[in-house]
């Protein structure tokens, strides 16, 4: 699943630190969407703060429930007004979506920020054919005819490498395979040359094969369209694979963020170890079986105290006293860009960590 | 397209084939006398066996179906006893294809009291379709839009009373207030439209309403239940990322695929009621289908209650046949099954 990193990736990470302290594309801070239920708060995100730059891809990683799917619909400015209370700011080229008006949002979704939903079958429309579907999404934002949005129709399901699309265009959703639906799906979402693409677990419903060629496809239209990615996955083959910067998350917080090279390498939380360590892979020689993280995501209305992480976590004897139960952790950097939330030593990591997987992954391969 | 129709028409004949088998089979293998029935309280055994063998009762039951069919294609003569025929050529009345037997109880042709009725029963059950149509679907859409609004509770709790109550109960209240107390409806009477299609309408008006209201409460429910489950839909979510208003997200893209399960309902209801609307036509007295069926019922009037059944089982399965084709031409995904 791994590919070796290009060495431009490397530079664009170099090149977007320097950009941080310019204006980003994209910044998030301190974003949090609280949903207020009849059992209380629910704390779906609590406190996200990233930046991304155009041609840059970031992942966004986390088990179901981890607050990754509500990060990416308050982007989009998704969140009903009266069901969810989003705060913080989310600056798109400097323009802070949370207190735009509904109509400004309306515009630049679909526009400047398109989105790629997890199965297709059912984000497609089943009673309008496809050609409908990105005609309309075209024509919201483009006046023009239909023959002219038709055409263009084509045109992107041409580039996203459907066949036969002068007669596919036609055809309705059910009649696309699981992989053709998705390029559809991503044919619609770059009908209007959007600047920041969300794909929210865009490969989850499609067999490996497909998989490899979708994310294969996302990252050619990157580099032509020049996109801002947004990537949200449980799956971490497929940040390897397309993404510079990750964010995991964990409770609705991030617990840790840093280029996909350094969590890969000297993953400095816990959770992300476990994350790591339930992952196949195919550069290692596998003795043991997949090591799954024991226990369930937390309740994101009574989170538990301290570290959210702590009641799943096997290296709490690790930290000195109850810190792990009485005291938060802070979002601490470990290395330059990279930071985690955690109370164990930073010194002491990489050493765990180089324990855990030598032992649970069996004797590694060089 | 014409071949799933074409298919679909075939299974539907030979539905009534055997739907008309087993109905006719279950009242005349049955252990009612037709031939007892048809004479009066002076009877003699002589003169049952007289109008038994005049009327064919006397033959086995597959013969007389085979008959029976004959009729519904052929048309036939009654009664159908060649001596009877030979010796009374006077008393012999024909009956014309599709001939649906003969009613020595109201001495008429079948035929004739479903053409006499029929006209009734449709003008009482498109009018009502109408109206419940309209308010039914369109309180639910505003119910499901403004979804725990006061208006929202107030559809749905006067949906709730008017469909708890019994059909009679709701109609002749209506009659009582609306017709008789009140004075604000006219009275219900029946007038053919062709004579005068204004006190057609204005006649039918109170059953219309009485119909309309209780299968319209039905329908203000069903279109609220079927908006809100499609309102959680992934897809429309999609079309709210692109950007569309919320207005084109739920005229276009909810109610499409919200109102598609309301044909189905809709096409059998209106199936159903075609047949008969029983209640509505005794409570204000209209001599419609349903009230046939009632009074035919009571006095064992077998060609009658055989024949109505048929009429019946026929409206239900050409509205399913409609339905089928229907939904063939609005959800893509039927198309090709």
């Amino acid at each position: 699943m791994r590919k070796d990193p290009p060495v431009t990736r490397e530079n664009q990470t170099a090149d977007s630190r320097t950009a941080e302290s310019r204006k980003a594309f994209l910044e998030v801070k301190n974003l949090q969407v609280h949903f207020p239920t009849d059992d209380g708060l629910v704390k779906a995100v609590d406190g996200i703060d990233f930046t991304l730059e155009r041609g840059q891809t970031i992942g966004i990683v986390g088990e179901s429930g981890s607050g990754k799917s509500v990060t990416s619909l308050a982007i989009m400015g998704l969140h009903r007004r009266s069901k969810a209370k989003v705060s913080g700011q989310i600056l798109l080229e400097g323009e802070d979506l949370t207190t735009v008006s509904d109509e400004r949002i309306r515009a630049l979704r679909g526009n400047q920020m398109a989105m790629v939903f997890q199965d297709p079958l059912s984000a497609l429309h089943p009673y309008y054919t496809i050609g409908n579907q990105i005609v309309e999404a075209y024509r919201i934002h483009h006046s023009v005819s239909k023959q002219v949005a038709k055409k263009r129709a084509i045109d992107m399901l041409e580039r996203v490498g459907i066949p036969n699309p002068n007669r596919r265009v036609d055809q309705y959703p059910h009649e696309f395979s699981g992989g053709m639906r998705q390029r559809a799906m991503i044919a619609m979402a770059l009908v209007n040359d959007p600047k920041l693409l969300i794909a929210d677990e865009p490969t989850t419903a499609l067999d490996v094969t497909v998989q490899a060629q979708i994310l294969d496809l996302m990252k050619d239209l990157q580099k032509e369209f020049g996109s801002a990615i947004i990537i949200i996955t449980h799956d971490l083959g497929v940040v390897a694979d397309v993404a510079e910067k990750i964010i995991v998350m964990y409770g609705g917080k991030c617990v840790e963020k840093g280029s996909v090279d350094e969590v890969f390498y000297s993953p400095q939380h816990p959770y992300t170890w476990g994350l790591l360590a339930s992952m196949p892979r195919l550069d290692r020689v596998r003795t043991t079986r997949l090591d799954p993280i024991p226990g369930n995501p937390p309740s994101l209305i009574n989170l538990p105290s301290g570290c959210a992480f702590n009641p799943r976590c096997a290296h709490r004897a690790e930290v000195e006293g109850d810190r792990c139960r009485t005291e938060v952790p802070e979002l601490l950097e470990a290395k330059p860009g990279q930071s985690a939330r955690c109370h164990i030593n930073p010194a002491r990591r990489d050493e765990i960590y180089a324990r855990i997987s030598g032992q649970k992954q069996g004797r590694s391969n060089p | 397209m014409l071949y799933y129709i074409i298919r679909r028409s075939i299974a539907a004949a030979l539905m009534l084939v055997v739907i008309s088998i087993v109905t006719f089979f279950m009242f005349y293998a049955g252990p009612t006398d037709p031939a007892r029935l048809t004479c009066g309280k002076n009877c003699t055994v002589s003169s049952i066996e007289a109008n038994r063998k005049a009327l064919g009762f006397d033959k086995p039951v597959p013969e007389q179906y085979a008959s029976f069919a004959k009729g519904l294609f052929a048309g036939r003569d009654f009664p159908d006893d060649p001596v009877f025929q030979k010796e009374n050529p006077d008393k012999v009345t024909h009956c014309p294809a599709p001939c649906l037997g003969y009613s020595p109880l109201e001495t008429m042709l079948v035929t004739d009291i479903v053409k006499e009725r029929l006209p009734v029963t449709a003008s009482i059950t498109l009018g009502a379709f109408a109206i419940w149509i309209v308010f039914g679907v369109g309180f639910g859409i505003l119910a499901a839009l403004r979804r725990g609004r006061l208006v929202d509770r107030g559809l749905v709790g006067a949906a709730l009373v008017l469909y708890s109550f019994p059909a009679f109960f709701i109609a002749l209240l209506m009659y009582q207030y609306l017709a008789i107390q009140w004075r604000v409806l006219p009275a219900p009477v029946y007038v053919p439209l062709f004579e005068s299609p204004v006190l057609w309408a204005s006649g039918l008006l109170l059953p219309w309403i009485a119909l309309a209201s209780l299968f319209g409460a039905a329908y203000i429910r069903l279109t609220r239940a079927y908006i809100l489950e499609t309102m959680g839909e992934d897809y429309l979510r999609t079309a709210r990322a692109k950007g569309l208003s919320e207005r084109t997200v739920v005229f276009k893209h909810t109610l499409r695929a919200a109102l598609t399960p309301i044909v189905t309902v809709a096409g059998l209801d209106l199936g159903q009621l075609m047949a008969g609307a029983a209640i509505t036509e005794t409570v204000f007295n209209f001599q419609g289908l349903g009230r046939a069926v009632v009074q035919s019922v009571r006095v064992f009037d077998l060609p009658v209650i055989v024949a109505l059944v048929i009429v019946a089982a026929f409206f239900i399965v050409v509205a399913n046949l409609i339905v089928d084709v229907l939904y063939g031409v609005i959800d893509p995904r039927v198309r090709l099954a």
